[in-house]
């Protein structure tokens, strides 16, 4: 019943979309009045609800694990701890799209609720934009990927989700990731909404600017969650792969970077209209191509997910719908938009235009990186693209924009002279070249590191230098949120290159009170003992690590053996300092009884995801300062109303008692 | 530049936007064709074998009774074979992936040594029941079928 109930939701969530997306243009076209034009907010709204039913529904069915579901028996086990359970509904393909409409039709039904700074005829031509889309998913969802099928006859027992799964990463990074992705749904619906109306003004741009931040922030924080997940789940010391799965997240995050800076461009400055409605369009399209690429099957990578030709196509079918309508549109109307305002070469917007093309560029990198495998595949040549593309490839443009990053914000807006923040730019200079001394010199770090490591030490400097000669109580903010998100890069990138440059490593076979070393750290394995978790055993070892002398720590890696579906995977076990972490990973037994333990210190290594922590708590004070900006905006505007129609009714009083 | 004409400057701008994209994906293009990692099969490597310490993966099966530990207790030796017989020894420093069994399939990143053994410095086997690293696809066809008419569980 459950089951049946989640998918009459979903049809009629798919009805609602198809209606909202014909009363949309409609109203569009009857120049945004009319009984229709009243139509489309409520239609939005009440799709959102049905589509949440569908979700709790599914959620309900792997809950209670109603093995007569075919996607519950196919992936959840009765065993199963409850929270795994939960999160067994989104980690396979059908839940995975059903949370994906879910998270659409939210978005869509929160802007028809609350949005009110548009015209309403750019509203509608925003929502039917939303429509058409979530009715794309939601065929693709019923048609292919039904997650509410039923079993002719109920399993006994379900197949059990994929060990590497189980974890409580699992409860929040893929949400998180989804919340992030179809978020920029609505940005992409803004863009075609304003292209439709030839309304793209500095209103368009502060309308959509919180949804693009809210996005972003998601999205940061699933990309941080991910890393750090693979890092100490994957048992391979790695925090990136550069996996087509981890590109297809980076990519919408490098284009939603971008039409966030070039989205405050035109609120405020009302330039670069064309390119924050192309990088509106770009931000989702690269969701969907990174969609594509996980669903189709057609990539290797360690997310393995369903390989299915049909899926594929019909998601490649959906993409090309979209993303080329959008284009088409794009070309179609681009020339009619008036240009804005216009802008020195020195000055904020130069400074911003430099960086969105940088990432751009970095995006168009990982593009070609990631779609290249499947281009020689087609002539039969296997290639898999890795660390030594990306990294250096990137770097080339990544090093000029952490430059211009570093001195971008202290600029003025239209017209400035480098010449007036000569000290701020000389300071800059001298932390970088004396970090590029110090450790190119000194300690002798790769290229690719060294650089990383300076303009780190550099910019962490700088994202606090626009608060130079601010009172800071009276400093916005949306300023803060940018001082906060700069710093948090520089974290970040502080970080990545110190792990990469000072990491060491240690691989040995020890007996069981055997000691090994690994940088400033004494390993000792007390012993080896068998242990069992509610759904797996496990060989764990006890080890106690001493820094530099001090008191130990204890570690228990262990390599577990799950039954259900039956997997080995390692479990690492970390020991966190404040400049680094020891990570402690145990294999098999040597034939002549000693095990293997692999170890490695990476200083500084916390600092990536600290950092990414860090830009998603800048966006959330940005995000907090525009909202409270709005609400304020919006009482004053109520204040008014109020103020008028009091003066109106006294007048009229006055006028009744003066004829009177 | 400010005293420049509207038109101009949007001309500007997308002169520069396009002078980037088309030099990012120009330079994408040149480091792909010299770097990407090459994947071989044994019979391929015998034949015409990569240059020594050039990056390459090699993927195959892992030979039945050939898996021997180095007295060091962390080095593993093995012989990979191919569909034609073709062998080709393998030797790897590390913790082997889970799964990681004679008889089943693996794809070795690494470079090959002068004397012809190859250094892996990582092994990539199969990750769970349903999945397959892709390029042994064909290899082991049972396992490929099966595949294709699982679902795999998956991560996203």
């Amino acid at each position: 019943m459950i089951a049946e109930i989640g998918h009459a939701a979903l049809w009629l969530a798919a009805a609602l979309a198809a209606l909202q997306m014909l009363a949309g243009f409609l109203a569009v076209n009857a120049g945004g009045e009319g009984d229709v034009a009243r139509l489309v907010r409520p239609t939005a709204i009440m799709q959102g609800v049905l589509a949440s039913v569908a979700f709790a529904m599914l959620l309900w069915l792997f809950a209670t694990t109603d093995l007569s579901v075919k996607l519950v028996a196919a992936n959840s086990h009765s065993m199963k701890p409850m929270i795994f359970k939960l999160a067994g509904a989104w980690g396979n393909h059908e839940g995975s799209m059903l949370l994906w409409v879910t998270v659409m039709s939210l978005a869509g039904g929160l802007i028809a609720l609350v949005e009110r700074r548009l015209p309403e005829r750019t509203m509608q031509a925003t929502l039917a934009a939303q429509g058409l889309v979530s009715l794309g998913f939601y065929a693709f969802l019923i048609l292919s990927s039904n997650p509410f099928e039923r079993l002719p006859v109920p399993a006994p027992e379900g197949m059990g989700l994929n060990p590497l799964l189980q974890d409580i990463g699992l409860a929040f990074h893929p949400p998180t990731l989804y919340i992030g992705y179809v978020g920029l749904s609505v940005a992409f619906s803004f863009a075609v909404g304003a292209l439709l109306t030839r309304q793209v003004t500095p209103d368009f741009a502060s309308a959509m600017r919180p949804w693009v931040l809210g996005a972003w922030v998601f999205l940061t924080i699933g990309i941080t969650a991910g890393s750090y997940w693979a890092y100490y789940e994957l048992g391979w010391g790695g925090w990136w792969f550069w996996d087509p799965v981890e590109n297809a997240s980076l990519m919408p995050w490098l284009a939603a970077t971008a039409l966030l800076h070039s989205a405050s461009v035109l609120a405020s400055r009302d330039a670069l209209r064309i390119w924050t409605i192309m990088l509106g369009v770009v931000a989702f399209s690269m969701s969907m191509v990174g969609t594509f690429l996980v669903r189709s099957g057609i990539l290797t990578s360690v997310h393995a997910f369903a390989v299915d030709p049909e899926r594929g196509t019909f998601i490649l079918i959906l993409l090309a719908l979209f993303i080329g309508g959008a284009l088409l549109l794009f070309a179609l109307r681009a020339n009619t938009i008036n240009e804005g305002e216009r802008f020195a070469i020195a000055s904020r917007e130069g400074a911003l235009v430099f960086n969105n093309v940088m990432l751009s560029a970095i995006l168009a990198i990982v593009l070609l990186g990631t779609l290249y495998p499947l281009l020689t595949e087609a002539f039969d040549v296997r290639v898999s693209v890795g660390p030594p593309y990306f990294n250096p490839v990137g770097a080339i443009f990544a090093v000029p924009m952490f430059l211009v990053m570093a001195v971008g914000p202290l600029l003025r807006w239209r017209q400035d002279r480098l010449d007036r923040i000569r000290p701020e730019i000389a300071l800059f200079a001298a932390v970088v070249i004396a970090a590029l001394i110090w450790f190119g010199l000194v300690m002798d770090v790769a290229i690719l590191p060294l650089l990383g490591l300076a303009l780190a030490v550099g910019l962490g400097v700088a994202s606090f230098m626009p608060l130079r000669g601010r009172k800071l109580t009276r400093v916005p903010l949306a300023t803060w949120g940018m001082v906060v998100a700069h710093f948090g890069i520089a974290v970040a990138l502080l970080g990545m290159a110190s792990e990469s440059a000072f990491s060491e490593e240690r691989l040995a076979a020890v007996q069981e009170g055997g000691t090994t070393t690994v940088g400033p750290w004494t390993i000792t394995l007390r012993e080896v003992v068998p242990v069992a978790g509610p759904n797996w055993t496990a060989t764990e070892a006890h080890i106690l690590a001493s820094y530099d002398g001090g008191e130990p720590v204890y570690l228990g890696p262990q390599a577990r053996n799950f039954w259900a579906p039956p997997q080995e995977t390692t479990e690492s076990a970390l020991a966190t300092r404040w400049n680094g972490q020891l990570y402690a990973v145990v294999g098999d037994r040597a034939p002549d009884g000693r095990w293997q333990v692999r170890l490695w210190w990476k200083p500084l290594v916390t600092l990536i995801w600290f950092g990414g922590l860090l830009v998603a708590v800048g966006g959330v004070l940005a995000l907090l300062g525009r909202v409270v900006a709005d609400l304020r905006r919006r009482s004053i505007a109520r204040k008014i109303v109020e103020r008028r129609s009091e003066e109106e009714a006294f007048a009229r009083s006055q006028a009744q008692e003066a004829s009177a | 530049m400010s005293a420049m004409k509207a038109k101009h400057q949007r001309l500007v701008l997308v002169v520069v936007a396009l002078v980037a994209l088309v030099g990012a994906g120009l330079l994408a293009a040149y480091a792909l064709r010299n770097q990407a990692n090459y994947f071989y099969l044994p019979e391929q490597m015998q034949a015409d074998p990569p240059e020594v310490g050039q990056a390459v993966r090699l993927g195959g099966m892992v030979e039945a009774g050939s898996l021997i530990t180095d007295p060091d207790g962390v080095t593993l030796r093995f012989t990979v074979t191919g569909n034609d017989g073709s062998r080709v020894p393998v030797r790897f420093s590390g913790i082997a992936p889970d799964l990681f069994v004679e008889g089943s399939g693996v794809v070795a990143e690494g470079r090959l040594e002068a004397d012809g053994t190859f250094v892996a410095d990582n092994l990539l086997a199969k990750h769970d029941e349903n999945y397959v690293p892709k390029e042994l696809e064909g290899m082991t066809q049972a396992q490929a079928a099966k595949m294709a008419e699982e679902t795999t569980v998956g991560i996203e």
